[in-house]
């Protein structure tokens, strides 16, 4: 195996399309443990942070631009992304240890494909955008096109995630992400809930997104639940609405972490409650940003 | 194969080292470095048992490939005491009964430390969760905790 650390972007795409068995990583941590796990190294490894826009998060009037192989602990210890996306950020937060934040990133968690991917509902909620580069220069797919199957992208051989965008939180929007482990810390998730929710001046629901983690082969956003959503508040029938759809969004797989039943259960639990403190968020952030 | 030259600054001494580009931090650091204080418990990212600070952060440096710190800095345990002084959590896990068969000491420090390097007087859940990552199988984590509350008493005070 040999270990290349391009500095550009055109560098690594030029490498990756010489060589057909590269692979891209950023912190490691899923690749490493895949490789101990028996799966067969590639010939060439390509670091991408030693790229400037792959580890670079910066914002500007229309969008946050968050580099693909940044380190979820400088979102985490960003103030003004937090702020801003505090679902988002707990997300992230939630990946790992410190020593395991200090070194994932939010590309690396959507390509791996993992249906547990803690991130991907929250950037799914958000609307977040995936800048990808290529031999023929760059494409844009929303974070929802990206992950085909367990373990697959829609991404070719030479491509690899530069950046995601994400735009501006507008007023009364709040977002947030609850998940269930069997531990406190450092488990993967049986269940996870992102929810976004955009409050009308009147204080009823205009915009909603939920998407669930970990109870399907890939993350699923539950349409049934947002439409019961929008256009009404939080009340008894409407939340009990969402919990509905969001078991019924659910085709999980039966393991020693959760039964089918089980996670079909406290994916509705979830939801709600991810519904709820997006809810609590938007009240909150009346004004602009 | 052909062997990667790497220069780095590890416990405050430049370091230059020749490794195969597959091989992790850790394995770099005991077999051509010679530190053998960081260990390794799983390989995996799970045990924090070869946590060591790059570049000021923790990481798990079972799942760094050793060319990658090339031009870093590196913190092993074998770093902290000072000129022969042990650091304050050292002394605190030494007085505090905090270890029993060890393996899992140099991580717990260096994860501490780095705790402590961002916030010198953290609650109880504080330190528990910044901890996370680190794996005991003897002591039952109590006295580790307690250990990581007196040092960081101790160094409020100096
Ligand atoms: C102890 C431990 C605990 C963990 N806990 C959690 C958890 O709680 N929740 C969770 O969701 N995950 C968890 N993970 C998994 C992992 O840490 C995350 O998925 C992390 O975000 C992966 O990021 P990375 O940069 O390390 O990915 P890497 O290992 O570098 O890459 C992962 C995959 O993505 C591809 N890739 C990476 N970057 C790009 C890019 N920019 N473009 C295209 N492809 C790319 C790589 O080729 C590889 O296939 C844990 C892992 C460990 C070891
Ligand atoms: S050996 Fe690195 S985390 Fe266990
Ligand atoms: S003292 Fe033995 S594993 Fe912690």
């Amino acid at each position: 195996m040999k270990y290349v650390a391009p500095s550009s972007v055109e560098e690594a795409t030029s490498l990756l399309s010489s060589s057909p068995s590269a692979q891209v990583f950023a912190g490691a941590t899923d690749v490493v443990p895949q490789i101990r796990a028996g799966r067969p190294a590639p010939e060439v490894l390509v670091d991408l942070k030693k790229i400037e826009e792959l580890v670079s998060v910066a914002n500007d009037e229309d969008k946050w631009t968050v580099g693909a192989a940044t380190p979820t602990a400088n979102l985490t210890d960003d103030p003004a992304f937090s702020e801003e996306f505090p679902g988002l950020t707990e997300a992230a937060g939630l990946i790992g240890s410190d020593q395991i934040q200090n070194r994932s990133s939010l590309g690396g968690n959507l390509c791996n494909g993992s249906p547990a991917a803690d991130s991907v509902p929250a950037m799914v909620v958000n609307g977040a955008r995936a800048v990808v580069a290529g031999p023929n220069g760059t494409r844009v797919l929303d974070v929802a096109e990206v992950v085909t199957g367990p373990g697959q992208t829609s991404l070719d051989a030479d491509e690899f995630i530069v950046e995601f965008e994400i735009d501006r939180i507008p007023a009364r929007t709040g977002d947030a992400y609850l998940r269930m482990i069997p531990r406190t810390e450092m488990d993967i998730a049986v269940v996870g809930a992102g929810a976004r929710i955009t409050l009308a001046e009147d204080g009823s629901i205009e915009h909603a997104a939920l998407a669930l983690a970990a109870v399907a082969p890939t993350v699923v956003r539950v349409p049934e639940a947002e439409a019961a959503l929008v256009g009404n508040t939080a009340d008894d029938e409407t939340l009990s609405a969402v919990a509905d759809a969001a078991s019924e969004a659910c085709d999980p797989i039966d393991d020693k972490r959760g039964t089918v039943a089980y996670r079909r259960q406290v994916a509705g639990v979830l939801a709600k409650r991810a519904v709820l403190i997006a809810i609590e968020r938007a009240q909150q952030r009346n004004g602009t940003n | 194969m052909a062997r990667t030259h790497i220069t780095t600054v590890v416990n405050g001494d430049e370091t230059e080292f020749l490794t195969e580009d597959s091989t992790s931090l850790l394995n770099a650091l005991r077999d051509e470095v010679g530190l053998t204080g960081a260990k390794e418990g799983c390989g995996t990212g799970d045990c924090g048992a070869c946590s060591v600070m790059v570049d000021d952060k923790v990481t798990c440096a079972c799942l760094v490939f050793a060319p990658e710190v090339d031009g870093s800095t590196i913190l092993t345990v074998e770093g902290l005491a000072d000129s022969g002084e042990l650091h304050p959590l050292q002394q605190c896990f030494l007085e505090g009964a905090a270890l029993q068969c060890g393996i899992c000491t140099p991580g717990f420090l260096i994860s501490a430390k780095a705790l402590l390097d961002k916030n010198p007087d953290p609650t109880e859940t504080e330190i528990r969760y910044a901890l996370a990552g680190n794996l005991c199988r003897c002591t039952g984590y109590d006295k580790i905790i307690r250990a990581v509350q007196e040092a960081a008493r101790e160094m409020r005070d100096q």
